[in-house]
């Protein structure tokens, strides 16, 4: 039962990240819950918020709260700035081109069906295939499902390995002339595999196919560079940059957003409109109906200076350590199953232990003042691949420390006690 | 580490059901029966009722797979059930559903739900609601001679 000698660890961590000051970002973390002071292990569900976020946002309404791209007043022009000014800052992040090639969406589902209803309205035909793998999130299986039905695509889907890695052999027979398009997760939100996307690229692109990479948890963990991943589409979602709900990313080679029909009409998005006929803006604003999360954009941006501040080399360095760290330590624990133990993995932890149901597991943490997500964690076809029903993941970012850990071990026991 | 929640939600009858159900088995001539899935986890249960031409359950049982507040539940549920009404059942239903989001009961209530009332702290973890009334509504299902119930459908 025991788990040391790794527990106890000192608080501190032995490199130069500052985790300290990196918590004091965050004041939800000096909330208690339960009673418990909060433990927060769930950030691949969401990420906690820093304070400068938070300001961010209430600073547009506080400070410059004014449609964008309309008026001609001084609040309107400033909230513009503000609004392109995250524009900006996301291109960099991702290293894309030029700005235009970034479009903001409500998260990385709306980005994916984008795509899925723009590239089912002009390139694809009956017949022409959407590769996808088995660890991808409902929101990268059900948009391809839908235009499967509606307009007679077939959906591929490439298999996994018992570990969770992507059996790269299957996926590349899986590539044929009739394959227009391979979507792919970066970075598996339950097994916490890191895909070789560059690769992937490569080989979809010599079978001339497109490439689309679901990058929602690999923004947050690692450098995600689209030049050099040479990824035509890449998507992600704000919340779990540390920034705003309701707000995401989808960057797309300008060419190809060009050649995107826009799946969304109304305002902003046009050049100008009679009742005979629309022209339609220029990208990215063809994509950007309606009065976007003007908030949620301007927040995206103060998170995107935050990591960039941080440094995204050395938040993955970081969580390097705390990933080996907690695979030792849960490793340690008799009757715990990793779900998910692929060579190249983020510090994501799916598992199981004896045959505690995994919602159990989640109250008893839960009482601890422990947060983490149980569950199928929206990708159902890994837990029939693993014939699971659900599992307990702990996620850990850059607010977290050893200590944790050590707490979710400590919970974990005392969970195993309490239902033997 | 506290154990306050054995005072709360996980208390000793309840791990005791999970552990060892009562009546958990598949009943070979039912005269109904209905499965309960909550779709959010995949916990799937099948309850078996015998009912009497006179509306009196002379047998109940279940099986399938879930966790511990489900299976402790439905174990317990099947105990209470055996020579009631249909009518006594679906009333048993509305007054554990009240308890288990956290509503008041009153005295009539409470003596009527008897050891039931170890789910009362479920309404503290509103995730779980569902799991202690999944065999509860499989079990109405049954009654009324529906096949299916999940948690998703509303009472």
């Amino acid at each position: 039962m025991s788990v040391s000698p790794v527990m106890n660890a000192p608080l501190q961590e032995s490199t130069a990240f500052p985790v300290d000051r990196i918590r004091s970002d965050f004041p939800i973390l000096q909330k208690q819950v339960r009673g418990k002071p909060l433990t927060y292990l769930d950030s691949a569900a969401t990420a906690l918020k820093p304070q400068c976020v938070v300001d961010a946002v209430s600073g547009y309404y506080l400070e410059e709260s004014a449609n964008v791209h309309r008026g001609v007043h001084y609040l309107s022009q400033r909230a513009t700035e503000s609004y392109e000014a995250s524009r900006e800052r996301v291109r960099g992040l991702l290293n894309a081109r030029q700005p235009e090639e970034i479009v903001f969406t409500s998260g990385a589902t709306a980005a994916i069906n984008m795509v899925a209803r723009g590239l089912a309205e002009s390139v694809l035909q009956p017949g022409d295939e959407v590769l996808i793998t088995h660890m991808e999130h409902h929101s990268n299986i059900v948009p391809w499902q839908m235009i499967r039905d509606s307009h007679g695509i077939n959906l591929k889907v490439a298999p996994i390995t018992d570990s969770g890695e992507l059996d790269m052999d299957a996926f590349a027979e899986l590539l044929g002339p009739r394959t227009r398009l391979v979507s792919v997760v970066h970075v598996s939100n339950s097994l916490g595999t890191v895909n070789p996307v560059k690769t992937i690229a490569r080989l979809a692109h010599e079978h001339d196919a497109l490439v689309l990479v679901d990058a929602a948890q690999s923004v947050a963990c690692m450098p995600v560079d689209v030049r050099d991943l040479d990824c035509d589409f890449l998507v992600f979602s704000g919340h779990k940059l540390f920034g705003p709900t309701g707000v995401g990313v989808l960057y797309g080679k300008l060419d190809r957003l060009e050649a995107l029909p826009p799946w969304v009409g109304g305002g902003d998005m046009i050049l100008s409109v009679t009742f005979e006929k629309t022209t339609y803006n220029r990208v990215p604003m063809k994509f950007e109906a309606g009065t976007a999360n003007i908030a949620g954009v301007i927040g995206l941006g103060r998170a995107v200076e935050y990591v960039n501040d941080l440094g995204m080399e050395n938040i993955a360095a970081y969580e390097r350590q705390l990933r080996d760290y907690a695979m030792e330590v849960l490793s340690g624990i008799s009757d715990l199953r990793l779900v998910g133990t692929a060579a190249e993995k983020a510090a994501i932890l799916s598992f199981l232990v004896g045959d505690i149901h995994a919602h159990d597991m989640g109250t008893l943490l839960d009482v601890e003042g422990i947060a983490l997500r149980t569950g199928h964690h929206c990708t159902q076809p890994v837990m029939d691949r693993f014939d699971i029903a659900a599992t307990a993941r702990a996620s850990l970012s850059i607010y977290n420390v050893r200590e944790d850990v050590d707490r979710l071990a400590e919970g974990i026991l005392h969970a195993k006690k309490v239902m033997q | 580490m506290t154990d306050t929640i054995s005072d709360d939600i996980y208390q000793q009858v309840i791990l005791e059901n999970n552990r060892s159900p009562k009546n958990f088995r598949r009943m070979e001539h039912p005269t109904h029966m209905a499965e309960g899935i909550n779709p959010l986890c995949g916990d799937a249960y099948t309850v078996y009722l015998c009912v009497s031409e006179e509306g009196t359950i002379t047998d109940v049982s279940f099986d399938g797979r879930g966790c511990a507040i489900s299976k402790a539940s439905a174990s317990m549920m099947t105990e209470c059930l055996i020579g009631r009404t249909e009518e006594d059942a679906k009333r048993l239903f509305e007054e554990f559903h009240e308890m288990v989001v956290g509503n008041a009961l009153g005295d009539e209530e409470r003596a009527h739900l008897g050891k039931l009332r170890v789910f009362a702290g479920v309404w503290r973890y509103p995730a779980r609601v569902k799991c202690a009334a999944l065999p509860w509504h499989a079990m109405q299902s049954a009654i009324r001679g529906d096949s299916t119930a999940t948690t998703e459908d509303s009472m």
